[in-house]
């Protein structure tokens, strides 16, 4: 089974090509039977995955151009494992939820290569072919924005595609050079991210963790470069919005993880509280902008940005819980956001609007919606004993070594988090019914309560019982910060990881 | 007295201007037999300028030997092999595309194809020689074929065009005549070669001189590659050419105009004269810049392809600022990348042309393209795909090409280069994304007068899918030519 990584890279794609035979009426079973495959087989995957493994399992290398050390290089660890696990499995449940009438043909094709190139951003071992994943996976997105999207659909998918293209370019060129680098050091080119442990100079890393930043930070997003993300989730059909945050959006955090990290130690002790306090703005800035909200998907969208700032933080903790929190939150978030996507996406369909006004009462007419929705809600807030919880609380832990003071801030998020959740459920759930149009409303049944009940399931079960995802992470994470202590340059980077990596007495 | 020329057979190598030769006497073919018959149909000359253009790529690619021939004026070396190789091969795919549905003025004149032939020829010329003499005179033959092609369009736009392109050209044959003839008088010699030996043991002396036949020599090749400042001609020019011509100038002129400012720069590179080098980063960095701000705003895709494609050109030409070996392959990989997209792009328009268009006439609007998933989803697959390439995106052809040189330049130690390199191609974006916004987003507009594919026909298509197909698989064949590339460029010691 040492090609199970390039046949669930490949897999769909290949269906993609294949359905352009299907016909239309047929092509919604043919989507699903597909992804329902890929599901399994990343199961499979996962199965054959040695947990007690710390370093890349299934890795091949194939040279394409070999004169300037590009390959074809793939492989897994415990960072990337559930990454790849959560992709396929909301790719399945968004399609199965998918409820789309117009031109559902071309949309599901593209949804196939959209999970292509996501898989494969996730299992690159090689920066040029990380690369090219991560800039292809813009083009679905695109046409998934443009095409069925709200009024202004095309605004919308332009910026996001301008915004990520332009600040992946800076991230080429950094690429690049680290290539140069490593050249200059060995007489060979390489863009084998394993190869890359030359030291870079301390100056250096600094300019190129930028270069990297520029990248990943607008993917995220960041505060300040979020601006394209609200426009993104507010045109986007429903199932673009929960691809997005789900998996779209973990593609800029799991970078700074694959990349930013391990490449520039130094430069990344030097730049953690800068970090910090972008996350913390995010966390707060972005908290009360959601609160504003009148629009329910816009809520949800800020709520994002709000939340990825914690798995910021978390990454920029250095030690393992944070960096694990953060990987367990980038796999919560996943799952939270987009089961609550979906259902914004299901009471738009039935009423036609998002907006909070025209609800409420909807616990009535609704109730099983109204549990789902509040248990989604719950989880997203950080209620203990859901899957939110555990990434959240690892995250602000591993960052309370760093800086009580911007641990305390950042732990706003639950509060403001509880704020603009519990107030929109008030306004949407409860109160009187005042528009006719609620009344009559269909409580969720069938296909839809199939595409929900899996991710109520796993949002309850890894909230009591998280250890099957957070042990290989943490075997992982571990690797990575002992990696990062061997090869951080500056004295005072190894001191500060050492003693990051002191929560529980144990040393790193 | 003139004294008699004693040499030997042998020493003249008449090998070396072989392609040149089969070029020409093709053109003199054409001639003959027009002399003799009209009633024979385009494709037979298609075809038969194709014939002459295999046996002229057979003759490149299996000359081996001595380099220098004709009285030391030909210089035959590994990157005159690989542009010739590249112009054959772009003209081979542009001749094709004369093969089109509709019946157009020029190719009922067998004379066309003879002009091509001897344009050919010329650029072969202009490549193949280190001698200012010859590149001057490659390039005239070259040049005065295409003002005549252009015009043979017979539209009011492309006498316009035509008149255009002269003048701004007879500019730049008066720079280039008086830039040789400084140089000349400062080192006593119209060859590259020597004039380098005697800049390097003179110590530069007479630099002011020097400096100024520079200028003139870089002016006119400016108008030749259309850098900024020298760029005004060319989108008129694109918009008076038919599509397929257009997309011909955007590609083999180019390669050629290289292959010379490559041989010309390479000692002031070598040297690391400063001037010569702020000279250089100023022409790059604007040349790439400026056109993609004015692109951004061109309601014509032809315009806004002729804009992108001077970009492009300052793109290529960073290689000549870098002057490493990486960055010369990268220039020689990029352009052959950019052939194969760009002659698909333009090839695309071409067989959306239409005689007797009401709506839009010869132009290529973008709304003409709006909805077009919906009417021939194929089309629009491949153009999207196209502008993608164009606008690099990986892992379609020119994205390579892109990285490469971007890779060439920051280890050429410009940073600044690189970066502002990457940001332009982030702006570019744009105006490639537009077009596939019209394509895939927008809805059609109706009108029952507008017929797309209206040029199409099987040759057409044969060409669009050999571009699309070489521009999806390129990263399976890239190694290859690289390793190709490498082995042309470094035989030659660039």
């Amino acid at each position: 089974m040492e090609y199970i990584l390039t046949i669930l890279i490949f897999f769909p794609a290949v269906a993609a090509v294949m359905g352009f035979v299907v016909d239309k009426n047929s092509i919604r079973a043919y989507g699903i039977m597909v992804v329902v495959v890929e599901f399994l087989l990343s199961m499979y995957m996962w199965s054959m995955f040695d947990i007690s493994e710390a370093g890349m399992q299934f890795a091949v290398l194939i040279p394409i151009i070999s004169q300037y050390g590009i390959s074809y290089n793939i492989g897994i660890d415990g960072i990337s494992l559930f990454l790849v696990i959560m992709t396929t499995f909301m790719t399945m449940i968004s399609i199965i939820g998918l409820s789309e009438k117009r031109d559902i043909k071309n949309l599901i094709l593209t949804l196939l290569f959209l999970e292509m190139t996501m898989v494969g951003v996730f299992l690159a071992l090689d920066a040029i072919l990380f690369y090219v994943f991560w800039e292809l996976s813009l083009v679905p997105m695109l046409y998934i924005i443009g095409a069925w999207g709200g009024k202004l659909r095309i605004y919308a998918s332009i910026k996001f595609f301008l915004y990520t293209f332009t600040g992946s370019l800076l991230m080429l060129v950094g690429m690049l050079f680290m290539g140069y680098i490593y050249y200059q050091y060995t007489g060979t080119w390489s863009f084998n991210i394993l190869d890359w442990d030359m030291h870079v100079p301390y100056n250096m890393q600094l300019w190129l963790f930028l270069a990297f930043f520029a990248g990943f930070a607008i993917k995220v997003p960041m505060v300040p470069f979020h601006t394209w993300l609200p426009y993104a989730h507010g045109q986007a059909p429903t199932i673009g919005s929960a691809i997005l945050a789900a998996v779209l959006l973990k593609m800029g955090t799991y970078g700074f993880v694959r990349f930013s990290l391990p490449l520039f130690p130094d430069a990344a002790v030097a730049f953690m509280i800068p970090m910090a306090i972008l996350a913390v703005v995010a966390i707060i800035y972005t908290a009360m902008v959601a609160y504003a909200q009148e629009d329910i998907k816009q809520v949800i969208a800020y709520s994002s940005v709000s939340h990825m700032g914690v798995i910021i933080l978390g990454i920029f903790a250095i030690n393992t819980e944070g960096i694990g929190g953060g990987l367990f939150l980038m796999i919560s978030h996943g799952v939270v956001s987009g089961a609550l996507f979906m259902l914004v996406g299901m009471l738009y369909e039935r009423t036609g609007t998002k907006m909070m006004s025209e609800f409420g009462g909807l616990a009535k007419t609704m109730p099983v919606f109204a549990v789902i929705f509040g248990i989604m809600l719950m989880a997203s807030v950080g209620l203990p004993l859901t899957i939110g919880f555990v990434g959240e609380f690892l995250a602000l832990l591993g960052f309370f070594v760093v800086s009580p003071t911007i641990t305390i801030l950042a732990a706003l998020t639950i509060v403001l988090g509880a704020i603009y959740m519990l107030v929109l459920y008030k306004k949407t759930f409860f109160g009187p019914i005042t528009k006719p149009i609620n009344e009559t409303l269909q409580d969720i049944k069938g296909r839809e309560l199939f595409a929900l009940a899996p991710l109520v399931f796993i949002v309850i079960f890894l909230g009591i019982y998280p250890k099957p995802i957070l042990e290989p992470v943490n075997n992982s994470v571990n690797q990575l910060v002992q990696e990062m202590y061997i090869k951080a340059g500056e004295p005072i980077t190894k001191a500060k990881i050492a003693h990051f990596n002191t929560i529980g007495g144990k040393t790193p | 007295m003139i004294q008699p020329i004693s040499i030997s057979f042998d020493q003249l190598n008449i090998l070396t201007i072989m392609p040149m030769a089969v070029a020409i006497f093709g053109a003199l073919t054409i001639l003959v037999i027009d002399l003799f018959t009209n009633k024979l149909h385009k494709s037979f000359f298609v075809m038969l300028t194709i014939l002459f253009l295999m046996i002229d790529l057979g003759v490149v690619l299996t000359y081996t030997g001595n380099p220098r021939g004709f009285f030391d004026l030909m210089l035959v070396d590994g990157i005159s092999l690989l542009s010739q190789i590249i112009i054959l091969v772009g003209s081979g795919l542009f001749i094709l595309l004369a093969l089109s549905q509709s019946r157009f003025h020029e190719y009922r004149y067998p004379e066309y194809f003879a002009l091509f032939l001897f344009m050919i020829a010329g650029f072969q010329f202009m490549v193949s020689s280190d001698s200012l003499i010859l590149i001057f005179v490659g390039l005239e033959t070259a040049s005065m074929s295409i003002y005549t092609i252009i015009a043979m369009h017979n539209r009011t736009k492309s006498i316009e065009a035509a008149i255009k392109y002269f003048t701004i050209g007879a500019l730049a044959t008066a720079f280039f005549a008086f830039g040789s003839m400084i140089l000349y008088g400062v080192t006593g010699t119209v060859e590259l070669g020597r004039m380098a030996e005697v800049f390097v043991s003179t110590d530069f002396a007479n630099y002011p001189y020097i400096l100024l036949g520079v200028v003139f020599i870089a002016s006119a090749l400016g108008f030749k590659l259309s850098l900024v400042p020298f760029h005004i001609w060319t989108p008129d020019v694109y918009e008076g050419s038919s599509a397929a011509l257009a997309g011909f100038l955007s590609i083999v002129p180019k390669i050629a105009g290289f292959v010379v400012v490559l041989r010309f720069f390479e000692v002031f590179v070598l040297v690391e004269d400063m001037f010569v080098h702020y000279l250089l980063y100023g022409l790059v960095v604007v040349t790439i810049t400026v056109p993609n701000m004015i692109a951004l705003v061109q309601t014509d895709i032809k315009r806004m392809l002729a804009y992108s494609s001077i970009s492009h050109a300052g793109f290529a030409l960073s290689a000549v600022l870098v002057g490493t070996t990486q960055a010369t392959n990268g220039l020689f990989l990029y352009w052959i990348m950019f052939l194969f997209t760009n002659i698909g792009a333009f090839a695309i328009l071409w067989v959306h042309r239409r005689k007797k268009d009401k709506k839009y006439g010869d132009g290529h609007p973008f709304e003409k393209f709006a909805g077009l998933i919906k009417t021939s989803p194929v089309a629009a697959s491949i153009m999207g795909l196209f502008m993608l390439s164009l606008a690099g995106v990986p892992p379609f052809s020119l994205f390579w090409g892109k990285m490469y040189l971007i890779g060439a330049t920051i280890s050429g130690g410009e940073l600044v280069l690189a970066v502002i390199m990457a940001l332009n191609s982030g702006i570019a974006v744009y105006y490639y994304l537009k077009l596939i916004v019209y394509m895939f987003l927008k809805d059609k507009v109706e009108d029952s007068e507008v017929v797309l594919m209206g040029n199409a026909n099987t040759t057409l298509k044969a060409v669009i899918g050999i571009s699309a197909i070489a521009t999806t698989i390129s990263v399976l064949f890239i190694d290859r030519l690289l390793e190709l590339i490498n082995y042309y460029v470094t035989t030659s010691g660039f």
